[in-house]
């Protein structure tokens, strides 16, 4: 099993990057870590002319805490997430959510960028974005602009990305000092997606919850951000009625396709779960 | 399509090819290297076999390309042992353990653990056994896979602080 013949680019910066992929028109797809991108090559799914290469851009590595914003280049592997003091020490749900990504070998070469700009609603770093309210940094050969993971998701593998452009950092808003947080994912084995999975962040004031986001992952076209779900947890103690409304708000946005995993019902039933445990877990961290 | 220059480190060696940019390292190593100890199992990313070490991580050599391995440093099952033939610690682990049965998994599974055990020398059942997640053994129940890495990990710590002393 082999891909099908491309010619392969590696570019030394970004804008010699989008360049050539202005150059060469819609055959050509940027390279990250490639284990979402080859395995569909390998299946002839995704015939391409040209592949270039980011692996040798600087400008897309390394972690940077901007004051309050964590500012994560798009070559920036699940490994260095997890190995990171900074994410550790300001935002661990995304090391939470790391860890929960395939597998070590996986997680050494996969990107948050090619994750995130893949659009793959199985993918889990794009509903965590949605739940931590991150935006995306795209550059093109006119520029750049920022678009919000909560926008940028349009269908399975349809996003806001347009030809020519990559992402070049992911941008996250720090979290308040003491927030509770969790993702919650169901899967078969290790290296499985997710049945379903859903990610919350909150904050507690005397007792009663402050702010509350939540997302969901692999139940539908898109990740799916839980506006009316995360108000409902708002101003009220997590008590059970609050938390069943939120269960029940985020099952009605949900639609996935019954599939190997399981048929709609059951994973919209395990969508819940999941955020049943995630919103009790996040509390308890809030409240420890 | 025209081939691409490649230049990497195997198992210590500096080693130039030219190969079409389509030529996954597992058959680059396997057809052009003739280094046929790193196996292909499913060919689709899960069962490990096609571990390999680059540039001080497992990788997965049948979903990298051998152009990604350009400048690189790349250790197969081939570079473990001694130029004098003496077994690493991994391998003598894996035999004095009984660590594998058809030995179809043994090439990743301790290409895999000799990364593992470098990043966490003393790791516990659990961390090995998450450690070893991405690759799978369909003889052994992974019982003694766990105590041939353990074995090794010990025997490599024993070493490590004669060493020291
Ligand atoms: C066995 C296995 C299990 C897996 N399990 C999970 C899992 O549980 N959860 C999960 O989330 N993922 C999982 N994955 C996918 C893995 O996390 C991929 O690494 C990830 O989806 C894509 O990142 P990449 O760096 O490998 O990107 P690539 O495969 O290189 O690229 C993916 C897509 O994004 C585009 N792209 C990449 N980077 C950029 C950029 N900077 N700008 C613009 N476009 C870009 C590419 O053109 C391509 O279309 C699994 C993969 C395997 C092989
Ligand atoms: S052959 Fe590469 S993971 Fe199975
Ligand atoms: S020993 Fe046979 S697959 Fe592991």
């Amino acid at each position: 099993m082999i891909p099908g013949s491309f010619s392969y680019h590696s570019p030394a910066t970004v804008e010699e990057a989008v360049g050539l992929l202005a150059e060469l028109g819609d055959d050509a797809r940027p390279l990250a870590g490639g284990h979402s991108l080859l395995p569909m090559m390998k299946l002839r799914l995704a015939p391409l002319e040209h592949l270039v290469d980011l692996r040798k851009i600087d400008a897309l590595k390394g972690i940077k805490d901007e004051g309050g914003t964590l500012v994560i280049g798009a070559m920036t592997t699940q490994a260095e997430l997890l190995a990171s003091d900074v994410i550790a020490g300001q935002c661990p749900i995304i090391q939470e959510t790391a860890a929960l990504i395939a597998d070590p070998q996986v997680r050494y070469v996969g990107t948050l960028g090619g994750n995130v700009a893949n659009g793959d609603p199985a993918n889990d770093m794009p509903g965590l974005m949605q739940c931590l309210d991150a935006s995306y940094q795209l550059t093109g050969k006119g520029g750049s602009r920022e678009v919000k993971a909560r926008d940028f998701y349009e269908g399975a593998f349809f996003t806001a990305l347009q030809e020519g452009e990559i992402l070049t950092a992911v941008k996250v808003p720090v979290p308040p000092a003491g927030h509770g947080y969790a993702y919650e994912k169901l899967k078969r084995k290790i290296g499985d997606y997710a049945t379903a999975a859903a990610a919350v962040v909150l904050t507690l004031a005397g007792g009663s919850c402050k702010s509350a986001s939540i997302a969901l992952t692999n139940v539908g076209e898109t990740p799916l951000y839980a506006a009316e779900a995360s108000a409902a947890l708002v101003g009220s103690s997590l008590d059970k009625a609050a938390v069943d409304q939120a269960v029940s708000l985020a099952g009605a946005i949900t639609a996935p396709a019954s599939a190997g995993r399981g048929p709609t019902h059951y994973r919209t039933k395990m969508a819940g779960v999941m955020l049943r445990r995630a919103i009790q877990r996040a509390h308890e961290r809030a409240a420890g | 399509m025209a081939k691409t220059q490649i230049t990497l480190t195997i198992n210590g060696q500096q080693v130039e090819a030219l190969v079409e940019p389509r030529t996954l390292l597992i058959h680059f190593l396997r057809e052009q290297q003739l280094l046929t100890g790193a196996h292909i199992g499913c060919e689709t990313t899960h069962c490990g076999a096609c571990t390999v070490d680059m540039n001080g991580k497992s990788v997965k050599s049948c979903t990298v390309l051998a152009v990604q391995a350009d400048g690189s440093d790349v250790t197969t099952i081939e570079g473990m042992a001694a130029p004098d033939g003496t077994l690493h610690a991994l391998q003598e682990g894996f035999s004095e353990m009984h660590g594998l049965q058809c030995g179809f998994c043994t090439p990743g599974m301790i290409m895999r653990a000799h990364r593992l055990l470098q990043e966490n020398p003393n790791p516990s059942d659990a961390e090995i056994r998450m450690g070893i997640s991405g690759n799978i053994c369909r003889c052994t129940g992974y019982q003694n896979i766990v105590k041939a890495i353990r074995y090794a990990a010990e025997k490599m710590n024993a070493a490590t602080k004669e060493a020291a002393e």
